[in-house]
């Protein structure tokens, strides 16, 4: 009886999911099987195992798996480096400065990725403010647009508050006083920092980390936008396979590949999290 | 409660410029006389702003994804709210595996999902349809909501509904008249996110959308890759206007922080 | 005739029996207490009374009628919940009228008794509030209007003052009980708090790991409590060993030697001159409690605890040797506790 009414309240949602979600992810399982000919399209009925070859196979499949790789860790570092201090900043301000500048630094998450890729193509840009700035101290102006730094500057914007919220949510969990106890025991600052309270936030960090790196090694309009033609990132590469080679098998390939080592890496580094932490953290 | 070091406050003033750069060279240079993006600019004018509004396909993208994302929006929630009720209250056999299929599309890159749908709906033959589309980001938007209605059902007193029951209420006032009020918040905050969420989607519309169904940001994207010009910076402005007044209404309805941070 | 009553009421998870064939009869206008520790079953059995539990094994009878499978919204009785359970969203009056409402009582009739109800609780003048715009204690008069406007049969109240702190808890009792009088509702609170039962019940029922082992009247399970849990539980108590039986009609009681344990109250223990009692002693230490004095005294039975009103004389100094005394009479040999 709560059984059947249980099924009947999640049943529209398992409808849409099961033909808009489950369906359409197996038939790019098989879509990845199917024969591919320029000439004549895809093959339905046709399987081979030539696309995975052909991806496991060419040196520049490698290449952009290897680039997305670093640049989706490089990404996670900075976030790591620049969030984690912000977050305690920002908890050890005062009552209407701390909603402020906690609203200030999440909302650009709410903000279209394209306009944020769009700012900093123009901040990036051959004559954009930061290269005036560098020849205003006399430097030469540098390449920025369409390198892998620009991707990276725009992926740790993006990721930033991916970042600072879980950290956040662990630092406000932290009980203000076992910091005190620590100082009234002879602890340094320094010391408390690293023996209360970043033990107490590292699976804010490590959750952070894994939505960050997931995103980022995802991420399609900051390297479309600001990687150029030539930088290509996995999801770029998908896109040029499906709406500019017309190859959609291959694509597919690609496609399956991402979303296996993403939830790989998801799945394993959350078991990681669990297994060391459950205990000591509830 | 310790102070924060001068060190500190560079650091995070650092930060906030940062974060906010990007958006407010976009504003500025939104606002330049001349046919470059270049800053500092020469003067103020509102020509691009002028020139955005003469642009039909920019106009239509911008109509398709305000009914994009207030359909898919409200869907969603039609959907997310009887879920996330049943998912809080009732134990049933695959409870759990519901919940995380539910909350799956948060973690699936939105790519794998554009070139899923758009695989589909080639062997449907509804490529480029509306309806279509809504369904896609129906799914892409519903953890939004889901998560939030989860997080407002669970949190509310339980209790409340029994002495509801005790005084009378049969299933239906109960729900009228006791729980959605309590879990109101939640639901509101839910489709304002999800509404903002679909608003902002690129990755999976640009496979699933067609000339006649671009969504703006679609537009955008497209518009960013063929050519550079003010217009752009124009749109990106009004697009952050709204963004920000639609912050504003979520503040003021459930808590910008509660849903950015998810505390309760 | 039981206005209601509990026949063999059992509610079981799984293998784990959290009531278990619990029998009880309350009479109408009766204020009955539900005593026990966290965890013993008393909110569950006060739950399945209002049919928010599915009850495993028994019967619930509510004036002559069997209301065992009946749906919550169909038993009509008042319930009052630990958290007070008001709607956040409605007015006080917007509360007390729900349960009219849900009857379809006709406006002016209702807007009568809301005001009426309001006013038994002393809280007329916040009837255009939201819950949050009240203190605990007004909250917990609102959860009370609302239960009691729909002149339910039964009025059941769950811990009903544990949110609230020391000075409100014991004002908000006697309001309960003035209220309850007023009334004349047949009422059964749940509560841990031993005070709280033995100040406002006609008879208090004591629940030990889902079994009921007392059923009394106040004074009488304080005076003559069953087992060694309750002793202790309900008011504080010296064990000591000693030997029971029967002289006629009299039950004797002798400490020393013997395989029963006795229970001996500390106020009932009186301090006298060393050899003048029926045992010597030398006081540890002793604790200040206001309007008496709480001695530990060291005795060949053990430390013994001995209160003493605070009579407005100086207390006896630690160290100081004792003789104490009581009547043999007032010594109640206890049985082994239940266990579950």
């Amino acid at each position: 009886m709560k059984a059947l009414r249980g099924y009947l309240l999640t049943g529209p949602a398992f409808a849409l999911f099961a033909g808009l979600l489950i369906l359409p992810l197996g038939l790019t399982l098989v879509l990845s099987f199917n024969v591919f000919d320029y000439n004549t399209g895809v093959d339905a009925d046709a399987y081979t195992l030539d696309h995975y070859a052909e991806v496991f196979g060419d040196s520049y499949f490698y290449e952009v798996f290897f680039r997305t790789l670093w640049i989706s860790a490089l990404t996670t570092l900075l976030c790591v480096l620049i969030g984690v201090p912000e977050a305690y900043i920002l908890s050890r301000m005062k009552a209407p400065w701390r909603s402020v500048f906690l609203i200030l630094i999440l909302t650009p998450l709410l903000i279209s990725v394209v306009v944020r890729a769009f700012g900093w193509s123009l901040l990036l840009g051959a004559d954009g403010l930061v290269n005036q700035a560098i020849q205003a101290l006399g430097g030469n102006p540098v390449k920025l647009l369409y390198t892998p730094f620009a991707v990276v500057i725009a992926l740790v914007h993006v990721m930033l508050p991916f970042m600072v919220i879980p950290v956040w949510t662990s630092l406000q969990r932290l009980d203000p006083l076992a910091e005190q106890a620590a100082l009234s025991l002879g602890a340094s600052q320094a010391t408390v920092m690293r023996k209360v309270v970043l033990p107490q936030i590292l699976p804010g960090v490590l959750s952070g980390s894994l939505i960050v790196f997931g995103l980022a090694a995802s991420s399609f309009a900051i390297p479309g936008l600001l990687g150029g033609r030539r930088l290509k990132m996995v999801a770029t590469l998908i896109y040029d396979q499906y709406l500019a080679e017309l190859n959609w098998p291959l694509g597919a390939t690609v496609a399956v590949l991402l979303l296996v080592l993403n939830l790989v890496v998801m799945l394993t580094w959350n078991r990681i999290i669990e297994r060391r932490y459950k205990k000591a953290l509830g | 409660m310790s102070r924060n070091g001068p060190l500190a406050l560079s650091f995070h003033a650092l930060v906030v410029i940062f974060m906010l750069a990007p958006l407010v060279v976009v504003c500025l240079v939104a606002f330049t006389p001349e046919n470059t993006l270049s800053l500092p600019t020469s003067g103020f004018s509102l020509r691009w702003f002028e020139a955005v509004f003469e642009r039909a396909d920019f106009l239509d993208a911008f109509h398709n994804s305000l009914i994009l994302a207030f359909s898919s929006a409200t869907l969603a929630t039609l959907i997310a709210v009887p879920a996330a009720l049943a998912i809080t209250r009732l134990h049933f056999p695959g409870r759990d595996f519901l919940n995380a299929l539910f909350l799956s599309p948060i973690i699936i890159p939105h790519l794998v999902l554009g070139v899923a749908m758009l695989r589909l709906f080639a062997l449907m033959g509804v490529s480029g349809s509306f309806s279509w589309l809504i369904l896609a980001h129906v799914v892409v938007i519903t953890p939004y909501v889901l998560r939030l209605v989860l997080a407002a059902a669970v949190g509310m007193d339980r209790s409340a509904e029994q002495a509801a029951e005790s005084l009378g209420a049969g299933r239906v006032s109960l729900f009228c008249r006791i729980t959605l009020p309590m879990i109101l918040p939640g639901v509101a905050g839910g489709w304002l996110l999800a509404f903002i969420n679909s608003f902002d989607e690129v990755t999976l519309s640009i496979f699933v959308t067609s000339p006649a169904t671009q969504t703006l940001p679609v537009r955008m994207y497209v518009y960013a890759t063929e050519s550079i010009d003010p217009m752009m910076a124009a749109v990106s402005a009004l697009v952050i206007a709204l963004t920000v007044v639609t912050m504003v209404v979520l503040d003021r309805v459930y808590g910008l922080d509660r849903v950015l941070v998810g505390k309760q | 005739m039981a206005f209601l009553s509990l026949e063999g009421l059992t509610k079981r998870y799984a293998d784990v029996a959290a009531v278990a064939d619990t029998n009880l009869t309350i009479e109408k206008g009766e204020f009955v207490s539900l005593l026990g520790p966290s965890g013993c079953g008393k909110t569950t059995t006060l739950q399945m009374i209002a049919g928010f539990v599915d009850v495993t094994e028994g019967r619930i009878v509510l004036d002559g009628r069997d209301v065992t499978h009946a749906k919550p919204s169909s038993r009509g009785l008042g319930v009052v919940f630990q958290s007070y359970a008001l709607f956040p969203h409605m007015t006080v009056a917007d509360n007390v009228a729900f349960g009219l409402l849900m009857r379809k009582v006709a406006k002016s009739e209702r807007d009568e008794r809301v005001r009426k109800a309001l006013s038994l609780v002393r809280l007329d003048a916040h009837a255009e509030r939201y819950p949050r715009e009240l203190s605990g204690g007004q909250r917990q008069r609102v959860a009370l209007a609302r239960a009691l406007v729909i002149t339910p049969p039964v009025l059941l109240l769950d811990e009903p003052l544990s949110n609230l702190d020391a000075n409100l808890r014991e004002e908000m009792q006697y309001e309960i009980r003035r209220i309850q009088r007023e009334v004349g509702i047949t009422t059964l609170m749940v509560t841990h708090d031993q005070s709280e039962a033995l100040s406002i019940s006609d008879r208090v029922v004591v629940m030990e790991a889902g079994r009921i082992t007392q059923i009394d009247a106040p004074y009488r399970l304080y005076e003559h409590p069953r087992t060694r849990f309750i002793s202790d539980f309900v008011g504080k108590a010296n064990l000591v060993g000693g030997r029971a039986g029967s002289a006629g009609q009299q039950e004797v009681c002798k400490v020393g030697e013997g395989d029963f344990q006795l229970s001996l109250r500390p106020e009932k223990i009186r301090l006298t001159e060393v050899g003048q009692g029926l045992l010597d002693g030398e006081i540890r230490t002793r604790f200040f409690l206001g309007s008496q004095w709480l001695y530990r005294v060291e005795t060949p039975l053990g430390e013994l605890t001995v209160v003493r009103p605070n009579e407005g004389s100086l207390p006896l100094e630690d160290g100081t040797r004792v003789g104490l005394v009581w009547s043999t009479e007032l010594l109640r040999p206890l049985e082994e506790d239940v266990r579950a």
